[in-house]
Protein backbone atom coordinates (compact mmCIF):
# COMPACT_ATOMS: atom_id res chain seq x y z
CA UNK A 1 0.00 0.00 0.00
CA UNK A 2 1.59 3.60 -1.00
CA UNK A 3 0.36 4.70 2.15
CA UNK A 4 2.10 2.31 4.15
CA UNK A 5 5.90 4.67 5.37
CA UNK A 6 4.22 7.43 6.31
CA UNK A 7 1.47 5.90 8.08
CA UNK A 8 4.25 3.68 10.19
CA UNK A 9 6.30 6.60 11.16
CA UNK A 10 2.87 8.82 11.98
CA UNK A 11 1.26 6.21 14.13
CA UNK A 12 4.15 5.44 16.57
CA UNK A 13 3.94 8.85 18.31
CA UNK A 14 1.11 10.12 20.43
CA UNK A 15 -1.64 8.05 19.28
CA UNK A 16 -1.45 4.97 21.27
CA UNK A 17 -1.86 7.20 24.41
CA UNK A 18 -5.45 8.71 23.50
CA UNK A 19 -6.87 5.50 22.07
CA UNK A 20 -5.66 2.11 22.31
CA UNK A 21 -5.25 -0.66 19.57
CA UNK A 22 -4.66 2.21 16.48
CA UNK A 23 -1.08 1.02 16.64
CA UNK A 24 -2.20 -2.31 16.44
CA UNK A 25 -4.65 -2.42 13.64
CA UNK A 26 -2.27 -0.41 11.56
CA UNK A 27 0.50 -2.72 12.16
CA UNK A 28 -1.88 -5.59 10.93
CA UNK A 29 -2.92 -3.35 8.10
CA UNK A 30 0.73 -2.91 6.95
CA UNK A 31 3.18 -5.51 8.39
CA UNK A 32 0.46 -8.51 8.91
CA UNK A 33 1.90 -8.12 12.26
CA UNK A 34 0.47 -11.53 13.90
CA UNK A 35 0.98 -10.23 17.52
CA UNK A 36 -0.62 -7.04 17.16
CA UNK A 37 -3.27 -8.88 15.79
CA UNK A 38 -3.32 -11.16 18.65
CA UNK A 39 -4.07 -8.08 21.12
CA UNK A 40 -6.70 -7.17 19.07
CA UNK A 41 -7.95 -10.52 19.58
CA UNK A 42 -7.73 -10.28 23.28
CA UNK A 43 -9.32 -7.12 23.94
CA UNK A 44 -12.04 -6.94 20.88
CA UNK A 45 -12.76 -10.64 21.23
CA UNK A 46 -14.76 -11.06 24.06
CA UNK A 47 -16.65 -7.48 23.35
CA UNK A 48 -17.34 -8.50 20.33
CA UNK A 49 -18.88 -11.64 21.58
CA UNK A 50 -21.29 -9.92 24.18
CA UNK A 51 -22.51 -7.23 21.65
CA UNK A 52 -23.61 -10.52 19.41
CA UNK A 53 -25.11 -11.83 22.63
CA UNK A 54 -27.05 -8.65 23.31
CA UNK A 55 -28.66 -8.91 19.56
CA UNK A 56 -30.06 -12.24 20.14
CA UNK A 57 -27.60 -15.10 19.59
CA UNK A 58 -26.70 -18.16 22.01
CA UNK A 59 -22.95 -18.17 23.64
CA UNK A 60 -22.38 -20.88 21.36
CA UNK A 61 -23.10 -19.13 17.90
CA UNK A 62 -21.95 -15.70 19.21
CA UNK A 63 -18.46 -17.31 20.27
CA UNK A 64 -18.60 -18.96 16.51
CA UNK A 65 -19.33 -15.24 14.89
CA UNK A 66 -17.14 -13.40 17.24
CA UNK A 67 -14.26 -15.60 15.42
CA UNK A 68 -15.88 -14.97 12.63
CA UNK A 69 -15.42 -11.31 12.99
CA UNK A 70 -11.88 -11.18 13.96
CA UNK A 71 -10.93 -13.01 10.88
CA UNK A 72 -13.07 -10.14 8.77
CA UNK A 73 -10.92 -7.73 10.84
CA UNK A 74 -7.67 -9.74 9.53
CA UNK A 75 -8.72 -9.87 5.83
CA UNK A 76 -10.02 -6.36 5.81
CA UNK A 77 -7.11 -4.59 7.35
CA UNK A 78 -6.47 -3.12 4.25
CA UNK A 79 -9.38 -1.13 4.48
CA UNK A 80 -8.49 0.69 7.82
CA UNK A 81 -8.09 4.49 7.50
CA UNK A 82 -7.67 5.61 11.12
CA UNK A 83 -8.88 9.18 9.59
CA UNK A 84 -12.34 8.39 9.11
CA UNK A 85 -12.80 5.38 12.54
CA UNK A 86 -11.14 4.45 15.61
CA UNK A 87 -10.61 0.49 16.15
CA UNK A 88 -13.97 0.24 18.29
CA UNK A 89 -16.15 1.83 15.52
CA UNK A 90 -14.52 -0.45 12.53
CA UNK A 91 -14.78 -3.37 14.63
CA UNK A 92 -17.95 -2.27 15.20
CA UNK A 93 -19.07 -1.81 12.00
CA UNK A 94 -18.00 -5.66 11.18
CA UNK A 95 -19.73 -6.83 14.30
CA UNK A 96 -22.90 -5.67 13.37
CA UNK A 97 -22.61 -6.72 9.29
CA UNK A 98 -22.65 -10.28 10.91
CA UNK A 99 -25.49 -9.62 12.73
CA UNK A 100 -27.80 -8.89 10.08
CA UNK A 101 -25.72 -11.75 8.30
CA UNK A 102 -26.49 -14.33 10.93
CA UNK A 103 -29.74 -12.85 12.42
CA UNK A 104 -31.85 -11.07 9.97
CA UNK A 105 -30.14 -13.59 6.67
CA UNK A 106 -30.11 -10.53 4.60
CA UNK A 107 -27.46 -8.84 2.38
CA UNK A 108 -26.10 -5.47 3.89
CA UNK A 109 -26.03 -2.45 1.01
CA UNK A 110 -23.38 -0.38 1.63
CA UNK A 111 -22.32 2.78 0.57
CA UNK A 112 -20.35 2.77 -2.97
CA UNK A 113 -16.36 3.01 -1.41
CA UNK A 114 -14.76 6.62 -2.02
CA UNK A 115 -11.72 5.67 -4.64
CA UNK A 116 -7.91 6.27 -2.95
CA UNK A 117 -6.64 8.55 -4.31
CA UNK A 118 -2.86 8.10 -4.92
CA UNK A 119 -1.61 11.15 -2.76
CA UNK A 120 -4.54 10.42 0.15
CA UNK A 121 -2.33 9.56 3.26
CA UNK A 122 -3.47 10.25 5.83
CA UNK A 123 -2.35 13.56 8.09
CA UNK A 124 -1.94 13.14 11.23
CA UNK A 125 -3.51 15.71 12.91
CA UNK A 126 -6.57 14.00 11.47
CA UNK A 127 -5.71 10.68 12.77
CA UNK A 128 -5.39 11.96 16.33
CA UNK A 129 -7.88 14.61 16.21
CA UNK A 130 -10.73 11.61 15.41
CA UNK A 131 -9.47 9.30 17.85
CA UNK A 132 -9.49 11.90 20.64
CA UNK A 133 -13.51 12.74 19.07
CA UNK A 134 -13.90 9.17 19.26
CA UNK A 135 -12.74 8.98 22.70
CA UNK A 136 -14.85 11.98 23.90
CA UNK A 137 -17.88 10.73 22.53
CA UNK A 138 -17.21 7.49 24.42
CA UNK A 139 -16.75 9.44 27.51
CA UNK A 140 -20.14 11.39 26.89
CA UNK A 141 -22.13 7.97 26.40
CA UNK A 142 -21.06 6.87 29.78
CA UNK A 143 -21.67 10.48 31.38
CA UNK A 144 -25.41 10.04 30.06
CA UNK A 145 -28.27 10.08 32.36
CA UNK A 146 -29.47 6.04 32.71
CA UNK A 147 -32.72 6.00 30.92
CA UNK A 148 -31.03 7.82 27.81
CA UNK A 149 -27.91 5.43 27.24
CA UNK A 150 -29.71 2.74 27.25
CA UNK A 151 -32.09 3.97 25.00
CA UNK A 152 -29.43 4.17 22.64
CA UNK A 153 -27.97 0.77 23.80
CA UNK A 154 -30.63 -0.98 22.79
CA UNK A 155 -31.02 0.86 19.46
CA UNK A 156 -27.24 -0.77 18.66
CA UNK A 157 -28.45 -4.05 20.11
CA UNK A 158 -31.22 -4.01 18.15
CA UNK A 159 -33.76 -3.79 20.50
CA UNK A 160 -35.54 -1.15 19.15
CA UNK A 161 -37.66 0.08 16.46
CA UNK A 162 -36.15 2.98 14.25
CA UNK A 163 -39.45 4.90 15.00
CA UNK A 164 -38.69 4.37 19.04
CA UNK A 165 -35.37 5.30 18.06
CA UNK A 166 -36.19 8.99 19.14
CA UNK A 167 -33.40 11.69 20.98
CA UNK A 168 -30.47 11.05 20.65
CA UNK A 169 -29.27 15.25 21.96
CA UNK A 170 -26.25 15.47 24.62
CA UNK A 171 -23.91 13.16 22.35
CA UNK A 172 -21.36 15.48 20.37
CA UNK A 173 -21.72 14.61 17.32
CA UNK A 174 -21.28 17.52 15.69
CA UNK A 175 -17.38 17.27 15.86
CA UNK A 176 -16.98 14.00 15.18
CA UNK A 177 -19.04 14.74 11.84
CA UNK A 178 -17.42 17.49 10.83
CA UNK A 179 -13.83 16.07 11.14
CA UNK A 180 -14.95 12.99 9.24
CA UNK A 181 -16.46 15.08 6.40
CA UNK A 182 -12.82 16.93 6.24
CA UNK A 183 -11.55 14.19 6.15
CA UNK A 184 -13.94 12.90 2.92
CA UNK A 185 -13.42 16.53 1.11
CA UNK A 186 -9.64 16.26 1.82
CA UNK A 187 -9.84 12.77 0.11
CA UNK A 188 -12.01 14.15 -2.98
CA UNK A 189 -9.81 16.81 -3.49
CA UNK A 190 -6.72 14.96 -3.49
CA UNK A 191 -8.36 12.80 -6.38
CA UNK A 192 -8.87 15.80 -8.89
CA UNK B 1 -22.64 18.23 -5.34
CA UNK B 2 -25.41 20.17 -4.28
CA UNK B 3 -27.73 17.70 -2.15
CA UNK B 4 -29.99 19.38 -0.53
CA UNK B 5 -32.69 17.08 1.28
CA UNK B 6 -31.21 14.33 3.10
CA UNK B 7 -31.42 11.52 5.24
CA UNK B 8 -33.14 11.82 8.94
CA UNK B 9 -31.47 11.30 11.90
CA UNK B 10 -33.67 8.71 12.87
CA UNK B 11 -32.91 6.77 9.70
CA UNK B 12 -29.36 7.05 9.63
CA UNK B 13 -29.25 5.92 13.66
CA UNK B 14 -31.16 2.82 12.53
CA UNK B 15 -29.19 2.03 9.28
CA UNK B 16 -26.11 2.23 11.94
CA UNK B 17 -27.30 0.11 14.00
CA UNK B 18 -28.73 -2.43 11.25
CA UNK B 19 -32.07 -2.50 12.30
CA UNK B 20 -33.64 -1.69 8.74
CA UNK B 21 -35.13 -4.10 6.54
CA UNK B 22 -33.16 -4.47 3.56
CA UNK B 23 -34.75 -2.57 0.86
CA UNK B 24 -34.70 0.65 3.19
CA UNK B 25 -30.73 0.16 3.53
CA UNK B 26 -30.92 0.15 -0.08
CA UNK B 27 -31.76 3.67 -0.52
CA UNK B 28 -30.04 4.88 2.22
CA UNK B 29 -26.39 3.12 0.86
CA UNK B 30 -27.90 4.94 -2.27
CA UNK B 31 -28.15 7.90 -0.73
CA UNK B 32 -24.81 7.80 1.07
CA UNK B 33 -22.76 7.16 -2.04
CA UNK B 34 -23.89 10.84 -3.23
CA UNK B 35 -23.84 12.64 -0.27
CA UNK B 36 -20.94 13.26 1.70
CA UNK B 37 -22.91 15.25 4.11
CA UNK B 38 -24.73 12.22 4.68
CA UNK B 39 -21.91 9.76 4.72
CA UNK B 40 -19.90 12.16 7.71
CA UNK B 41 -23.05 12.31 9.34
CA UNK B 42 -23.35 7.93 9.32
CA UNK B 43 -19.61 7.80 10.04
CA UNK B 44 -20.48 9.79 13.68
CA UNK B 45 -23.38 7.01 14.33
CA UNK B 46 -21.30 4.43 13.57
CA UNK B 47 -19.18 6.05 16.02
CA UNK B 48 -21.47 5.87 18.53
CA UNK B 49 -21.87 2.24 17.49
CA UNK B 50 -17.97 1.94 18.37
CA UNK B 51 -18.75 3.53 21.91
CA UNK B 52 -21.67 1.29 22.68
CA UNK B 53 -19.11 -2.13 21.51
CA UNK B 54 -16.49 -0.89 24.65
CA UNK B 55 -19.27 -0.72 27.48
CA UNK B 56 -19.97 -4.35 26.34
CA UNK B 57 -18.48 -6.35 29.23
CA UNK B 58 -16.21 -8.51 27.92
CA UNK B 59 -17.89 -12.01 27.69
CA UNK B 60 -14.96 -15.29 28.29
CA UNK B 61 -14.25 -16.86 25.25
CA UNK B 62 -13.19 -20.34 25.27
CA UNK B 63 -9.15 -21.48 24.87
CA UNK B 64 -9.01 -23.09 21.70
CA UNK B 65 -11.12 -19.86 20.66
CA UNK B 66 -7.95 -18.00 19.51
CA UNK B 67 -6.42 -21.09 17.99
CA UNK B 68 -8.95 -21.59 15.90
CA UNK B 69 -9.07 -17.89 14.32
CA UNK B 70 -5.23 -18.18 13.93
CA UNK B 71 -6.09 -21.70 12.08
CA UNK B 72 -8.44 -19.72 9.86
CA UNK B 73 -6.17 -16.94 9.13
CA UNK B 74 -2.99 -19.26 8.03
CA UNK B 75 -5.52 -21.52 5.74
CA UNK B 76 -6.22 -18.67 3.48
CA UNK B 77 -4.62 -17.58 0.95
CA UNK B 78 -2.27 -15.06 1.57
CA UNK B 79 -4.11 -12.55 -1.28
CA UNK B 80 -6.40 -11.50 0.57
CA UNK B 81 -4.79 -8.44 0.20
CA UNK B 82 -6.94 -6.63 -2.78
CA UNK B 83 -7.62 -2.89 -3.33
CA UNK B 84 -10.80 -2.10 -3.74
CA UNK B 85 -12.34 -2.55 -7.11
CA UNK B 86 -12.07 0.06 -9.77
CA UNK B 87 -14.48 1.98 -11.61
CA UNK B 88 -15.15 -1.21 -14.15
CA UNK B 89 -18.75 -1.28 -14.14
CA UNK B 90 -18.94 2.92 -13.20
CA UNK B 91 -22.59 4.24 -14.68
CA UNK B 92 -23.47 7.95 -14.22
CA UNK B 93 -26.88 7.44 -13.01
CA UNK B 94 -26.79 4.15 -10.67
CA UNK B 95 -24.11 4.15 -7.71
CA UNK B 96 -22.12 1.22 -6.69
CA UNK B 97 -24.98 -0.35 -4.03
CA UNK B 98 -28.19 -0.26 -7.08
CA UNK B 99 -26.01 -1.66 -9.63
CA UNK B 100 -25.50 -4.93 -7.22
CA UNK B 101 -29.04 -5.45 -7.29
CA UNK B 102 -29.82 -4.70 -11.03
CA UNK B 103 -26.91 -6.43 -11.69
CA UNK B 104 -25.14 -3.87 -13.94
CA UNK B 105 -26.21 -0.33 -15.16
CA UNK B 106 -28.79 1.37 -16.62
CA UNK B 107 -29.12 -1.24 -19.48
CA UNK B 108 -29.41 -3.49 -17.07
CA UNK B 109 -32.68 -2.86 -15.48
CA UNK B 110 -35.57 -4.89 -16.88
CA UNK B 111 -38.42 -2.05 -17.06
CA UNK B 112 -42.16 -3.10 -17.27
CA UNK B 113 -44.51 -0.62 -18.25
CA UNK B 114 -47.17 0.86 -16.10
CA UNK B 115 -48.79 3.08 -18.31
CA UNK B 116 -48.54 7.14 -19.78
CA UNK B 117 -44.76 6.06 -20.04
CA UNK B 118 -44.32 5.69 -16.55
CA UNK B 119 -42.13 2.28 -16.15
CA UNK B 120 -40.90 0.21 -13.22
CA UNK B 121 -38.67 -2.12 -12.25
CA UNK B 122 -38.89 -4.01 -8.37
CA UNK B 123 -35.58 -5.28 -6.91
CA UNK B 124 -35.29 -7.75 -4.98
CA UNK B 125 -34.93 -7.66 -1.61
CA UNK B 126 -36.60 -8.86 1.37
CA UNK B 127 -40.62 -8.48 1.91
CA UNK B 128 -40.66 -6.16 5.02
CA UNK B 129 -40.41 -3.59 2.54
CA UNK B 130 -40.34 -2.87 -1.37
CA UNK B 131 -37.53 -1.30 -3.23
CA UNK B 132 -38.93 0.13 -6.52
CA UNK B 133 -36.76 1.98 -9.90
CA UNK B 134 -39.10 4.32 -11.25
CA UNK B 135 -38.97 5.77 -14.87
CA UNK B 136 -41.12 9.05 -15.22
CA UNK B 137 -41.16 10.79 -18.42
CA UNK B 138 -40.58 14.47 -18.20
CA UNK B 139 -43.89 16.62 -16.76
CA UNK B 140 -45.86 13.41 -15.89
CA UNK B 141 -47.36 12.93 -11.99
CA UNK B 142 -47.38 10.09 -10.01
CA UNK B 143 -51.21 10.28 -8.47
CA UNK B 144 -51.71 11.74 -5.63
CA UNK B 145 -51.65 9.92 -3.03
CA UNK B 146 -51.00 9.23 0.88
CA UNK B 147 -49.47 6.67 2.67
CA UNK B 148 -49.75 3.94 5.32
CA UNK B 149 -46.01 3.80 6.43
CA UNK B 150 -43.04 5.40 4.97
CA UNK B 151 -42.01 6.09 1.83
CA UNK B 152 -38.63 7.44 0.51
CA UNK B 153 -37.71 8.21 -2.95
CA UNK B 154 -34.46 8.99 -4.18
CA UNK B 155 -34.13 10.69 -7.59
CA UNK B 156 -31.02 9.64 -9.41
CA UNK B 157 -31.83 11.12 -13.01
CA UNK B 158 -33.61 14.51 -13.79
CA UNK B 159 -35.97 15.91 -10.79
CA UNK B 160 -39.49 16.16 -9.44
CA UNK B 161 -41.21 18.61 -7.91
CA UNK B 162 -44.26 18.18 -5.24
CA UNK B 163 -45.14 19.71 -1.89
CA UNK B 164 -42.30 18.94 -0.15
CA UNK B 165 -40.28 20.67 -2.76
CA UNK B 166 -38.10 20.23 -5.60
CA UNK B 167 -35.79 17.33 -5.77
CA UNK B 168 -33.13 16.73 -8.13
CA UNK B 169 -30.22 13.81 -8.13
CA UNK B 170 -28.94 12.47 -4.95
CA UNK B 171 -32.00 14.12 -3.14
CA UNK B 172 -34.01 12.04 -1.19
CA UNK B 173 -37.52 12.59 0.29
CA UNK B 174 -39.20 10.98 3.53
CA UNK B 175 -42.50 10.79 3.27
CA UNK B 176 -44.73 9.60 6.54
CA UNK B 177 -48.70 8.50 6.73
CA UNK B 178 -49.33 12.72 6.86
CA UNK B 179 -48.32 13.14 3.63
CA UNK B 180 -50.33 14.02 0.60
CA UNK B 181 -48.29 14.61 -2.81
CA UNK B 182 -48.28 14.02 -6.44
CA UNK B 183 -44.88 13.91 -7.70
CA UNK B 184 -44.41 15.46 -11.19
CA UNK B 185 -41.40 14.91 -13.24
CA UNK B 186 -39.43 18.26 -14.50
CA UNK B 187 -40.32 19.00 -17.69
CA UNK B 188 -36.83 20.00 -18.63
CA UNK B 189 -36.00 15.50 -18.70
CA UNK B 190 -37.38 12.30 -17.80
CA UNK B 191 -37.04 11.17 -14.29
CA UNK B 192 -35.43 8.28 -12.59
CA UNK B 193 -35.94 7.10 -8.95
CA UNK B 194 -35.46 4.89 -6.34
CA UNK B 195 -38.54 4.40 -4.23
CA UNK B 196 -39.05 2.63 -1.31
CA UNK B 197 -42.29 1.89 0.58
CA UNK B 198 -42.54 -0.32 4.03
CA UNK B 199 -46.27 -0.62 3.41
CA UNK B 200 -48.93 -0.31 0.07
CA UNK B 201 -49.01 3.37 -0.42
CA UNK B 202 -52.62 4.47 -0.78
CA UNK B 203 -53.74 6.58 -4.16
CA UNK B 204 -57.23 9.37 -3.58
CA UNK B 205 -60.35 8.65 -5.91
CA UNK B 206 -60.35 7.15 -9.28
CA UNK B 207 -57.11 7.11 -10.21
CA UNK B 208 -56.16 4.19 -7.75
CA UNK B 209 -58.14 1.73 -9.65
CA UNK B 210 -55.70 2.55 -12.49
CA UNK B 211 -52.54 3.79 -10.30
CA UNK B 212 -52.87 0.31 -8.05
CA UNK B 213 -52.69 -2.34 -9.97
CA UNK B 214 -49.86 -1.13 -12.48
CA UNK B 215 -47.38 0.07 -9.95
CA UNK B 216 -48.13 -3.77 -8.43
CA UNK B 217 -48.82 -2.57 -4.96
ZN1 LIG C 1 -27.57 13.52 2.57
ZN1 LIG D 1 -45.62 9.23 -1.95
Amino acid sequence: MAAADGTETLTKGTTNTVVPFVDDLVAVRDTRDEAAFIRVFGHFGPRVKSFLMRTGMDSALAEECAQEVLVTVWNKAHLYDATRASPSTWIFTIARNKKIDVLRKQRRPEPEELPWGPEAEPDQADVVGLQQESEQLGRALRDLPEKQRELIEKAYYGELSHSEIADQTGLPLGTIKSRIRLALERLRHSMK
Amino acid sequence: MTVKHHLTDDLLMAYSAGDLPEAVNLIVATHISLCDECRAALGSYDAIGGAVLDTCDSSDMSKTSLNAVLDMIHAQNTQTHTKPETDAAKDDVLPAPLRDYVGGGLESVRWRSAGMGVKQAILPTSRDATARLLYIPAGIAIPDHGHQGLELTLVLKGAFQDDGGYFGRGDIEVATEDLNHTPVADISEDCICLAVTDAPLKFKGLVPRIAQPFLGI
